[in-house]
Order: structure tokens, then sequence, then C-alpha cells
């Protein structure tokens, strides 16, 4: 069933659970995990959109670009947790808050 | 037949989606996510992203699935297998995206969209490359410059003090 | 003049130039030089001038029928109207000449009485306030206006009887006399508005109209006409209200010789002489045996006093009587002319014996004597050759009120004795009233002999006190004179020269008018039994006199009889004579104390139980609620809801505080709520 739409929700329903898994979730690992899911989404979209309307493929290079700058992104992202675990000796999000009263 | 595999691959997407963000153990949410990676390739392959599948699951999958693992091991304690821990505000987060889900499905529903109907492309591969020398040239350099950046950032992240 | 009329122009000058003089006194008089006594004396003797004319002009027109009338109207109100105005008659001339007399010789004989008083201009105003009000009792035309001067007269004794309020017998007896006359004044003023109610106007000659038109009649008339009598009762000091007139003494000779002599005692008179015709018979019965009984019984009392002045007080009461007694049985022309002669003679008297007690107050203070009583006649002695003057004035006067012929006191006393024997003739079963007006005129010549001999006669009593008496000046002898001549006989009886006769100016000229009531007999049935008994009457009352005169020179002239012997003698009689048959015992016994106890009674039910328990008690109840309402307020209202309010809202504050929790996905779930919210909001 190749309709547009079903692509669509495949990535809404995508989406909605990255969202999900980011705002629920207390282990900093798992808040990018959230995030990956949604980008994938994204990427869902783009190459959906790509293919019904008449094989555009600027809508692949987009893909493209997003998946580099999800890696990047994924890789920063840890070294940050990383590090946040050497100080705090923990990635609870809740308990590295020093703002946080 | 077709459609059964998509359906079938569109299930193993959602379920593994799923089991990333409800598991309570971590180990359990990464592979899930493994399983996600995959689904969504192959998704791309019934959207005749044949280049596109390859690359995430080289990238995805090899690279960024990997270096998940490696922060989930580094960032607990090793003695501890069952790495678990609990979520919070699970059902109001649910609600709300739930009703996140069903706007956006409203949306998708009522929206017509512009549709032109295509026939599956010879090669791809060749088509991105062209574009991305010729048309694209920008951000293809931009984005080379951002990969540098995140490598020299995260390498610097990463640094003990001297 | 003023007016149209000269008649009333002369009234309102004679009316309210006293009161002017009184006004000014009283006002400026302590600084004016002389403390302002020639105002008064200025203004009296105008007053004194414009009578005098007016009566000239009344012997000059020769009308029996003179009558001025003039009203002018105070209160209109449609259905209710007083109107008030003069009405002058022959009456009205002859008293205002008395008035105007009397009140002038007052004044001169002040000049020297009061010399030097604490508060000299004070009492020449009063005196001026006196003959304003007595003058407009005169000049009235209407029980209104009358009340109202009657009044005024009332006050005005009260000021005067008080003049040296610091003595507290002195204001008691004014206090007493004022009193007395409102007990008085209350039948007055029950009797005026009967015949209101009745006829339906104040006015003299309305209400005569009225009555003969039989408007009011039968009981409601007695009642009425009694009721009027009784503020003579009061006024004229006659039994059972005559207590006040022996005590209002207190006050200064002159005073007592004004007004309690000639003038405001005989206003009562002069009442029931102006309203002789609505008087109904048996009205009139009642006032024949109130003025009998009042001039036997006052003389009785009269007999053993021993102040000088008491003893003039009680003669001037037996007088009155004797006056009231003429107008009861009809004969109130005599009564009239009684009055007048009695102003002269009875003004006289007191003079006299102010300048006796002034002599003997100059000689007690020089020897620093402040126990002796200067009016106790036991005290004097032998007065006649120090005060010749005097002395003679004094007993012409008393030859005069003895009824002695060639003396005037003799005609009038004459016409009244015939009045009750002619009354007594028509009706004997009223024996009585003869036997009071014979009885009376024989006491009368008794005790005003003993005055005479105790005061001028006799060995002296006090040698150091007589080397200080000496006559008095001529200020004080000067009215003594003039009022001792009027007393002779020949200004009464012209023209004629008749000293035996009952006629005269004053008999031609003041002519009875007829009763209005049926039952009264006419003016003319009266002259004719007084006449027919006038040569009776005449023989009786030179012997009666003559047997009084006798007694009371063998008395207290000749030493023949001795006085202390005859009222140990009669001792119980004597004592109720001295002390004025207790009367005044036995009001404050049976009258004031139990009115003075329930007072006190009343007074204590009011400040001690009611003011203490229920109005206090108000006041707790209000406390009481006042707390609660205060509680109410403070703590229901202000604690619990307006704090109320407060709190909610910090409680409130405290649970939205936990909305910031700090926490990145707590801000997310809420920004995506938001999200929601607005696609909501879109879609519908």
């Amino acid at each position: 069933m190749d309709s547009l739409t079903n692509y669509l929700f495949v990535s809404a329903a995508l989406f909605c659970l990255g969202l999900y898994g980011v705002i629920t979730r207390r282990n900093g690992v798992a808040v990018l995990m959230g995030v990956e899911l949604i980008l994938n989404s994204a990427n869902i979209n783009f190459l959906a959109f790509a293919r019904f309307s008449g094989m555009n493929m600027a809508g692949h290079v987009y893909a493209l670009f997003v998946i580099v700058l999800a890696a990047a992104e994924a890789a920063v992202a840890l070294a940050i947790i990383i590090n946040i675990f050497n100080n705090f000796k923990t990635i609870n999000v809740d308990d590295v808050s020093q703002l946080r009263q | 037949m077709v459609d059964l595999v998509f359906w079938i691959v569109v299930g193993v997407t959602i379920g593994s989606a799923v089991m990333v963000v409800q598991s309570k153990q971590l180990l359990y949410s990464a592979i899930a996510l493994l399983f996600t990676f995959v689904g969504v390739a192959g998704l791309y392959i019934f959207l005749w992203a044949d280049f596109i599948a390859a690359v995430q699951v080289v990238v995805y999958v090899g690279g960024i699935l990997v270096l998940i693992v490696f922060g989930i091991m580094l960032t607990n304690k090793i003695t501890s297998v069952n790495i678990s821990h609990t979520s919070v505000q699970r059902g109001i987060g649910a609600t709300v995206v739930l009703g996140i889900l069903a706007g956006i499905g409203f949306m998708i529903i009522n929206t017509p969209w512009y549709q032109v109907a295509a026939t599956e492309p010879a090669q791809t591969t060749e088509t991105i490359g062209r574009l991305l020398m010729m048309d694209y040239l920008l951000p293809f350099e931009v984005a080379s410059l951002l990969l540098l950046g995140a490598l020299i950032g995260a390498t610097t992240l990463s640094r003990k003090e001297d | 003049m003023i007016t149209g009329n000269i008649v009333t122009d002369f009234c309102l000058l004679i009316l309210f130039l006293p009161v002017v003089a009184f006004a000014i006194n009283i006002f400026i008089g302590k600084r004016l030089p002389r403390q302002g006594d020639w105002v008064s004396v200025g203004a009296i003797l105008i007053t004194l001038v414009l009578s005098l004319s007016m009566l000239m002009n009344m012997f000059m027109n020769w009308d029996p029928n003179f009558s001025h009338e003039v009203q002018f109207s105070w209160i209109d109100l449609g259905a209710f109207k007083i109107e008030l105005g003069f009405w002058v008659d022959n009456i009205t001339i002859v008293m205002l000449v008395v008035v105007a007399l009397i009140s002038s010789t007052t004044h001169i004989f002040s000049l020297e009485y009061m010399k030097g008083d604490i508060r000299y201009s004070r009492y020449y105003a009063y005196l001026g306030l006196f003959t304003f009000s007595m003058n407009g009792i005169v000049l009235a035309n209407n029980l209104i206006s009358m009340y109202i001067f009657w009044e005024l007269v009332g006050v005005s004794s009260y000021l005067l009887i008080g003049h040296w309020f610091e003595k507290h017998s002195a204001a008691n007896a004014a206090k007493k006399a004022f009193l007395t006359n409102r007990v008085g004044d209350i039948g007055f003023f029950i009797g005026i508005m009967l015949m209101f109610t009745a006829i339906g106007s104040f006015n003299f000659q309305d209400l005569f109209s009225g009555i003969s038109q039989g408007m009011i009649s039968g009981q409601l008339l007695t009642l009425a006409g009694v009721g009027i009598f009784m503020g003579a009762v009061g006024k004229s000091s006659q039994f059972p209200l005559h207590i006040w007139l022996p005590d209002a003494m207190e006050g200064p000779t002159p005073v007592s010789a004004l007004m309690h002599a000639a003038t405001m005692v005989a206003a009562g008179v002069y009442l029931t002489v102006r309203l002789f015709p609505l008087f109904s018979p048996e009205a009139l019965l009642i006032i024949a045996y109130v003025g009998g009984f009042t001039a036997l019984f006052a003389a009785t009392i009269a007999v053993t006093q021993n102040d000088i002045k008491k003893v003039l007080a009680y003669s001037t009461v037996s007088q009155l009587g004797y006056m009231i007694l003429a107008v009861g049985v009809g004969n109130y022309i005599a009564a009239f002319f009684h009055l007048l002669t009695h102003a002269m003679f009875k003004a006289c008297l007191f003079y006299g014996s102010g300048s006796v007690i002034h002599a003997m107050h100059h000689s007690l203070h020089e020897l620093n004597d402040h126990d002796t009583d200067p009016q106790d006649m036991r005290n004097m002695g032998g007065f006649k050759s120090k005060m010749p003057i005097t002395y003679w004035t004094m007993v012409i006067a008393t030859l005069t009120i003895s009824g002695v012929p060639f003396f005037s006191g003799f005609l009038s006393k004459d016409a009244i004795l015939a009045g009750t024997l002619a009354f007594a003739q028509h009706y004997p079963q009223h024996f009585l009233l003869p036997l009071f007006g014979f009885g009376a005129a024989a006491i009368t010549a008794f005790y005003m002999f003993r005055l005479i001999f105790m005061t001028f006669h006799g060995e002296v009593k006090m040698p150091k006190v007589f080397k200080g008496i000496h006559e008095s000046p001529r200020a004080m002898t000067f009215p003594l004179i003039l009022l001792s001549s009027l007393s002779f006989f020949i200004f009464y009886t012209l023209p004629y020269l008749n000293p035996f006769s009952d006629h005269g100016w004053f008999t031609e000229l003041i002519q009875a008018s007829d009763s209005v009531v049926k039952g009264n007999p006419t003016a003319g049935e009266i002259y004719e039994g007084i006449h027919h008994a006038h040569y009776p009457a005449m023989a009786l009352s030179i012997l009666v006199a003559g047997f009084g005169i006798g007694m009371s020179t063998l008395m207290y002239m000749k030493k023949k009889l001795s006085a202390d012997i005859w009222s140990e003698k009669m001792g119980f009689l004597y004592k109720l004579s001295l002390n004025k048959y207790f009367i005044d015992e036995n009001y404050n016994r049976f009258l004031y104390q139990p009115v003075l106890k329930l007072s006190r009674a009343i007074a204590f039910v009011d400040w001690d139980l009611y003011d203490k328990y229920f109005i206090n008690g108000f006041g707790r109840v209000t406390k009481w609620l006042a707390f609660l309402t205060g509680r109410l307020d403070y703590e229901g209202l202000d604690q619990k809801l307006v704090d109320g309010v407060g709190r909610t809202t910090q409680g409130f504050g405290n649970q939205l505080k936990n909305v910031q929790t700090g926490r990145l996905q707590n801000y997310m779930l809420f920004a995506l709520a938001g999200v929601i919210v607005i696609l909501v909001m879109q879609t519908i």
C-alpha cells in the first residue's frame, strides 16, 4: 500500500514516540535515543514526499544531510554526556541540574 | 505480497520504537533502536531510496548506535549488569503525545497533498552525486565543515584535564 | 396725635411711659446720675398729670355713660380670633388716677426711705414695671390681656417683696406671694376658659351680651363666676389665700403702701367690679360670704399683733374683705368707692408706719443695736412729741378707717354697711352678712387706735432709742400730708356739702350697670334698697365705731383696763389670734409636706430606679451588643473572610509554585501541551 499518507502516519508515529522518549526518560542517553527517532521520522517524511512528487531527488539530498547532522550531533552529545558522568557521577537528567533549587 | 512485507517492516519499526522508549533496561532500548534503524532502512527501500537506505544502515547502525552503546557502557557502573532506570511523568506525557499524534493525524488526513506520479528511477546514486556537486555544493562544503567542528568538539570534550 | 383719639393717646402714654422708665433703669440705671431715680419719678409724674387731666375732663363733661373702647387684632386665624384693646370708662379714669397718685407718692417717699440702698436703680425700675402692669389691668377690655397683666403684677410683687433677697424671710415671702397668687389664678383661668368656650370671645362686652342671650347659664355660669372670683381671692388676699399678705410686709414699706394697700390688692376688687354683671346670684352669695368672713377673721388677728406693719397688713385684708362683701351683696359701686378711699388712707397709714420705722432704724443704727426689732410697737411709745407731722396725719387716717363722721372712710363704709343691711332685709336668712360687717367695723376701730396709742402715746419703752428719734424729711412727710388731707369727706361729696349724704360726684358719675344674669336684682332695685337702709346703717356704724374707740382708749390710753389680764383670761383665744389661727402651720402640715413627700418619692423612683436600672440597662445592653458585633466583625469577618481570601491565594501560590520544577522535561511537556491547545483552537 504505497500511499503517501501511510508513510506520513508512520513518520508521525515515530515522531511521537521519539517525543515521548525525550520528555519521559531520565537517562541522558535514553533522551538521545529519542532524538534519533525524531530525526529518523523527519527523514522518512522527506523521502516520502520526494517519491510522491515525481521523484524529486532534492529530497534525497536533504535526507543525506540530515543523516550527516545526526551523526555529528550524536557524537558531540555523547561526549557531553560522558563529561557529565565524569563530573556528577550520574547522568540522571534530574540530578544534574545545578540551577534548580 | 509486497503490502504484507511493507506492513511487517512498519510493524517492526514501530514496535522497536515503542521498545526504545519504554524499556526499563537501557541496553534493551539500544538493541530496539538497532531494529528501528533497520526497519527504517527497509522503509527507505520501499520509497526507492536505495542509496539513502545504505547510508542509513552504515551511518546510523554502524556509527551512531555504536556510539550510543559506548555511551551507555561508559556512563554506568560496570558492576551492575542490569542498568535500569525509571521514567517520569509517563501518564501525562503519553496523553500529550497522543494528542499531538491525533493532531498530526488529523492534519495528514485532511490536507490535499500535491502528488505527482513517478516511476522508479534507473539510478539514484549518480543523481544524488550530481546534485551534491552542482546544485547543493555549498551545503555539502558546509556539512563537511560541520563534521570537522563536531570532530574537534567531541575530541576536546572528552579530553582529560591535564 | 398717635391714634386719632386723644383718650386712646393718653391711655397709651399712661400705659407705656412707666415701662419705658423700667427698661431704662434696668439696663443703664446704675450708670445714670443719682442711679436714675429721676427717670422713674419723671415718668410717673407725667402719668399723674395725664390721669388728672382725664379726671378733669370727666368732671367737665359730667357724662355718667361715658365709655370709650378701642380694639386691635392680636391673633386672627379665621376661626380663632383674639383681640386686645382698651376700655375707658368713668370707673377706669378714677382707677387710673388712684394708681398714678399712689404710685407717685410712693416714688417720692422712696427718695428718702430707700436712700443708699444697694439696689436703688433696680427698685425704681421694678416700681415702673408694676405701674405698667397695674395700668394694664385697669385699661383691659378683655379677659386675656387682663390675665396677662394680672400675672405681670404678680411678678412685680415677687420682685419687690424680695427686694432684699439676701434675707431668707424676704425671699420666702416673695415666693409665697407669687405661688399663692398662682393658686388663685388657676381658678381664674378655668373661669376664663369656661366663658370662652361658651361664648367664643374674651371681650367683656361680648361676654355680657353673650350671657344675656343665654349662651351660658345655670351651674356652668356660677362655676365660671366662682372661677374668676378665685383670681380675686388670690390677688386680694381673701380667706383661704390670705396667707401671703402679712408675709409680704418683708418688702420695703413704700412697696407695701403701693401694692399691698392701695393698688395691687385692689385689683381683685376691680376685677369683680368690672365683671359684676356676669356673676350669678349663687356666685354673688359665695363672694359675699367669703368677703364678710375674711373681714371679721382678719380683724380678730390684727387685735393681738405687735409688729406695726403686720397690724396694717391684717387691716388691709379685713378692708378688702369689706369691699368683696359689698360686691357680693350687689352694691359694687360702694365697693369701688371704698377702694378709692381705702387707697388714700391705707397708703397714708403705711407711709406713717414707714416714717416711724425709718426713725427707729436711724436711732438703733446710731446706738449700734442690731437686736431690737424696729417694727415692734412694744419698743415704741410716746413718739407724739418727737414726730408731730407723722402723728397727726396718722391720727387722721385712723379716724378715717374707723368710720368716724366727717371723714371719707365713714362715707364709704356706711355705703357698704347699708348694702349689707338692705340685702339682709331682702333675704333675712343671710343675717350673718351685716353681722360680719358691723363686727369687723368695731374691731377695726379698736385695733387701729391701739396702734396709735401704743406707738405715739404712753410711756417711752426704750429711752435710749427714744433719744435718737426725729421727724422724717420732707420727701417722706409730703405724701403723708397729701393723703391725709384727701381723707376728708369734702372731696367725695362735691358738689354737695352734706357730710352725711350718700350723694356726690362719685355716685353721680359712676353708675351701676345691671347684671346680665337672670335672677339678679337690677341696679335700680339695689340702689333703692341701699337708700332705704342708709340712715339705719349710719347710726349703727357710728355706734359701733364709738364702742371700738372707747374700748381702745380705756385699754391703751387711760390704762383703766389691763391688756395683760384680758389676754390671760382669754388665753386660748389670745394664742389663736396671735398665731394667726395656726393657718400657715396647718397648710404646711397638711398640704406642703405631703406634696413634698410625694415628690421625693417620685424622684426616688425616677432617679434611683428608673434611671439606674432601666436607662442604664439600655446602655449595658447596647454595650453588650456592640461587643458581640465587634467580635463578629473581628473574628468572623476579618479573620475568616478577609484573611481567608489571602490564605486561599497563598494556597494557590503554593500549589502553582510546583509548576516551576526546574526540570527541562517538564517544560517540554508544557510546551507540547500548549501546542495541542493551539491545534485544537485552530480547528474549532
